[in-house]
């Protein structure tokens, strides 16, 4: 499963984690992470994530 | 100074700091000092919104004092925790220890993480009221405007925006409001502003002013946490972000070199005349008698940036380093670079001026300019001829 990266603060989330800051279970793809998910460093939306390859 | 009337029962109590020349440390120079606005209002409930920075703790609460005693304050909103709004914090706290404390979470996390205080924290998020009796507050977060923390407070019953950084000025003055003070210093300084602090949260600007149009919500006043409050054109200010976080620009130059023995400097010269011949208004800096926040102002409205240094063993020099890097952070939207200096046997410069310049988002407007050693008559024709090809570039965007 891919990483995703916060432009804004450089935050990685990694689905084999999850956030457990926001109740998300490890192994959910960041697909999957509800619409008004947050980066849980800096607080901007799911939209200024950008795929890590 | 008394406190001064925004609003029937709503005072501004903060504090106007005319000697504070370095704000962030040394990262920005504040040549016209700054303010720090903390607004007072008395309803049923006695609210303050924001406080100050820790050493005007004392001139904020005899502010306060000739209205009400501080004892009797209920609520107080921390909209940001950084230190120049929250620093008098815990004065407050002191004498009215019953309090309780409005913020985000990032803000409720960060003030026990500054002040280690035992409050009572309400924590909040956009779409939370409160009443305090006869008028109201609601809240917008906004995050990474400029901290995690951030978030703004509206006063629907007087079409009042308190949002905190955002839309404010270092600019220490007598007046408070923005048709008591000359309206182009105002602007110098919001642009300053925005510049070295916003520039690189653009587009989160751009996102949270889309946001807050789509709230249609009337916006009479914008009270900032720094510098005049908008009450005769808040529109001005509105319009000037929006300018600025799209990366609009004027056909408009700004070149900055350090040199040696000079003829980088030569060179610089010549590429500005290039430039201006073709009616591209230019500004041209050496770095090394410049102030950098100064420079960066320039680019918000610039749409080419032209940088120049003599190679000095494989590199540029380190006089430039400072202004590189916080163009790097700053990542101003939607400009042009370009790289030019003089050299002697390996070159390197220009190529490393040039990934710097990539690095800070820029787009790369043509190949980088070298000379070896002295430029004669010819060489600094090309130097004109450069400059007037990039200025062409410019115009033909128009
Ligand atoms: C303009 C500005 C930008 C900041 N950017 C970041 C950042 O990108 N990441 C971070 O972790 N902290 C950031 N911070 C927070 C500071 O690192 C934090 O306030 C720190 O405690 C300051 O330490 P000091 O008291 O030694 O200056 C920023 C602070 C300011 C004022
Ligand atoms: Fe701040
Ligand atoms: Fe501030
Ligand atoms: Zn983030």
């Amino acid at each position: 499963m891919e990483k995703w990266e916060c432009e804004v603060c450089g935050y990685i989330y990694d689905p084999a984690e999850g956030d457990s800051s926001a109740g998300i279970k490890p192994g959910t793809p960041f697909e999957e992470l509800p619409d008004d998910w947050v980066c849980p460093d800096c607080g901007v939306g799911k939209e200024e994530f950008t795929k890590l390859d | 100074m008394d406190p001064v009337l925004l609003k029937e029962g709503i005072y501004w109590v903060g504090a106007v700091d005319w000697d504070m020349r370095y704000f962030h440390g040394p990262v920005l120079g504040t040549h016209r000092g700054t303010t720090y606005n903390s607004y007072l209002i008395v309803d049923e409930k006695i609210t303050l919104v924001d406080t100050v920075y820790t050493p005007f703790a004392g001139e904020m609460l005899e502010r306060i004092r000739k209205i009400v005693d501080p004892s009797r304050i209920d609520y107080i909103v921390i909209n940001h925790v950084e230190v120049d709004h929250s620093g008098a914090l815990p004065e407050v706290m002191k004498l009215a220890p019953q309090a309780k404390i409005f913020c985000s979470a990032k803000g409720k996390a960060g003030l026990l993480k500054h002040y280690y205080g035992d409050w009572d924290y309400q924590v909040v998020e956009t779409g939370t009221t409160l009443s305090l009796g006869k008028r109201s507050l609601s809240f917008i977060e906004a995050p990474m405007l400029h901290w995690p923390d951030s978030m703004f407070t509206y006063l629907p019953e007087e079409a009042l925006l308190m949002p905190n950084d955002a839309f404010g000025q270092h600019l220490a003055s007598a007046f408070r409001f923005d048709d008591q003070v000359d309206n182009r210093i105002i602007m110098e300084e919001a642009a300053r502003y925005y510049a070295n602090i916003l520039y690189p949260l653009s587009r989160l600007v751009l996102k949270k002013l889309e946001e807050v149009k789509a709230m249609n919500i009337p916006i009479a006043m914008i009270a900032p946490s720094h510098g005049v409050i908008w009450r005769q054109n808040p529109g001005q200010i509105i319009e000037a972000y929006q300018r600025w976080a799209s990366g609009e620009w004027f056909p408009k130059a700004v070149v900055v070199y350090d040199t040696m023995w000079g003829s980088t400097a030569a060179m610089a010269r010549a590429i500005v005349e290039g430039i201006v011949s073709e009616d591209v208004d230019t500004r041209l800096f050496k770095i090394s008698v410049r102030d950098i926040n100064s420079i960066i102002t320039e680019l918000l409205e610039a749409r080419l940036l032209v940088v120049g240094s003599p190679t000095i063993n494989r590199g540029y020099l380190s006089v430039l380093s400072p202004f590189l890097d916080d163009l790097a952070g700053l990542k101003p939207v939607n400009r042009l670079g370009a790289a030019f200096g003089s050299y002697g046997w390996s070159k390197g410069a220009v190529k490393a001026i040039e990934a710097k310049l990539e690095a800070a988002g820029l787009t790369l407007a043509g190949e980088g300019l070298e000379i070896l050693w002295v430029p004669d008559s010819g060489e600094l024709e090309s130097c004109r001829e450069w400059g007037r090809a990039l200025a062409r570039k410019v115009k033909a965007e128009l």
